[in-house]
């Protein structure tokens, strides 16, 4: 009944960034890395299902933040994840997830040519962020509480997020969102620690659709 | 001053020179901060004078309307008689043409900025609709556009700040005085 897996192989993310052109500004962000965070995804159970394969086209993981007030978007366009979870005991589940820095979007090409830089994610030496759930709490229903250390740019921070589960034939979605701060992963150093600019809070969403 | 005479005035109201000078001091400095702006290494420094180019940019949009509406409510002094009829057509082309890109040249800014997926926000407080989607091949032609028609503003005033000198150094005719602040001449017409 265990799986673990890997459901989505990290693409090549040095040639993520080197395809993007270089161009014309705007958005930031940056940060989207926080982003990563938390896809968690752990199969659902439906009868003697285990939904533990990722899909990752139907799967997305996106975050949100504002730039001199203006709302932002940005995404990962690949995450892998391992998942081990068994409905009947869902406190010993885990679920671990990384997502390549190179692959992130921050909804701006000028943008996407500078993520990886020291000042932002450093991708040369810290390539992945990561997260590994270490606590799963049902909250009642398909509600659950995931928690567990997230490490970006050699920072690493507990977090937690409510995850809401629905089954529909055969698949299982997980949904949910949480806030993180840039400043507590060194994200945006230098002239960019000014919050006036990118503000420090991310939002994080992650929608992720598995099957069996 | 008098307004919405019904017979052409002698010169400008102070509505009309203030609006006038304002817009075009407005319009240079956009112009020059536009070509600043987009040169630059990305920067939160960059990130503001985006943002106030923006913000600068939307207020010039709205004076446009109130410039229009004075138009509409006013009939702007009579060109003086020794122009020709080509040149009476030029003029008002010409004035036509800026009065068009008042409008033209913020709306295509703020089409772009939606489908560059960069919503403006007024003054970081009043979020202004996007009318498009974010698209980036329209954000770049749209780019085009507003570039472009920024350069037509430039040969545009250009051309109209030429003409306004010519009215007054070698026709010596009242024109450009009855633009300037101040009191201006008696009326000629
Ligand atoms: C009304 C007066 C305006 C003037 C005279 C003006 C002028 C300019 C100029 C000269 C540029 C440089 C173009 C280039 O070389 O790339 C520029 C760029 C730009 N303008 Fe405007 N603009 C005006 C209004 C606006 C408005 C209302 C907005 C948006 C709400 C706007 C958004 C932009 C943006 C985003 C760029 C940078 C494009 C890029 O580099 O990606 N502009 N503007
Ligand atoms: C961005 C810069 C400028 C813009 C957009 C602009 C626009 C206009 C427009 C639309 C009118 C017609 C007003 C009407 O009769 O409805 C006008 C009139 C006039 N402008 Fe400008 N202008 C600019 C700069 C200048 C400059 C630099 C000068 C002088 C050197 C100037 C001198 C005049 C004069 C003298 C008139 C009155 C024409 C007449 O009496 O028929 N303008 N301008």
């Amino acid at each position: 009944m265990n799986s673990n897996r890997n459901l989505v192989p990290p693409r090549d993310f040095v040639s993520t960034k080197a395809s993007l052109p270089a161009k014309h500004t705007r958005a930031w962000g940056a940060l989207g890395a926080g982003g990563l965070l938390w896809v968690s995804c752990w199969p659902v159970v439906s009868g003697a299902v285990e939904f533990n394969t990722l899909q990752p086209a139907q799967s997305t993981l996106v975050f949100a933040y504002k730039q001199m007030n203006v709302p932002m978007e940005g995404r990962f366009k690949s995450f892998s994840a391992h998942l081990h979870f068994d409905p009947a005991k869902p406190a010993q589940g885990k679920a671990t997830l990384e997502a390549p820095i190179a692959s992130l979007d921050t909804g701006s090409e000028e943008a996407n040519d500078e993520v990886g830089d020291a000042a932002w994610f450093n991708s040369k030496k810290y390539p992945v962020a990561h997260f590994e759930s270490t606590t799963i709490q049902p909250l009642g229903g398909n509600r659950y509480e995931v928690s567990g250390p997230l490490t970006i740019k050699g920072h690493t921070r507990l977090v937690s997020t409510p995850v809401t589960v629905s089954v529909q034939g055969n698949r299982a979605v997980f949904d949910g969102s949480f806030e993180v701060r840039r400043a507590d992963f060194s994200v945006g150093e230098g002239t960019w620690a000014d919050f006036g600019t990118v503000a420090n809070e991310i939002h994080i969403t992650f929608h992720l659709v598995a099957t069996p | 001053m008098k307004n919405n005479q019904p017979t052409p005035r002698s010169e400008y109201t102070a509505m009309a020179k203030g609006l006038h000078w304002l817009m075009a001091l407005g319009l240079c400095s956009l112009f020059a901060l536009g070509l600043y702006m987009a040169d630059l290494h990305l920067s939160p420094w960059k990130l503001k004078l985006y943002s106030w180019h923006k913000w600068a940019g939307v207020t010039l949009f709205l004076l446009a309307w109130l410039r229009l509406l004075w138009r509409f409510t006013h009939r702007p002094p009579a060109l003086p008689g020794h122009m020709s009829p080509l040149e009476r057509l030029v003029a008002h082309c010409g004035h036509a043409l800026l009065y068009l890109l008042l409008f033209a040249i913020p709306l295509s800014g703020w089409l772009m900025s939606s489908a560059k997926g960069v919503q403006t926000v007024y003054f970081g407080l009043w979020p202004i609709p996007d009318l498009l989607t974010k698209d980036k091949a329209l954000g770049d032609v749209l780019h085009e556009i507003h570039e472009t028609l920024n350069w037509l503003l430039a040969l545009t005033v250009a051309g109209h700040a030429l003409a306004a000198l010519k009215h007054h150094f070698v026709d010596r005719d009242e024109v450009l005085q009855r633009m300037l602040p101040g009191v201006s001449g008696k009326s000629t017409q």
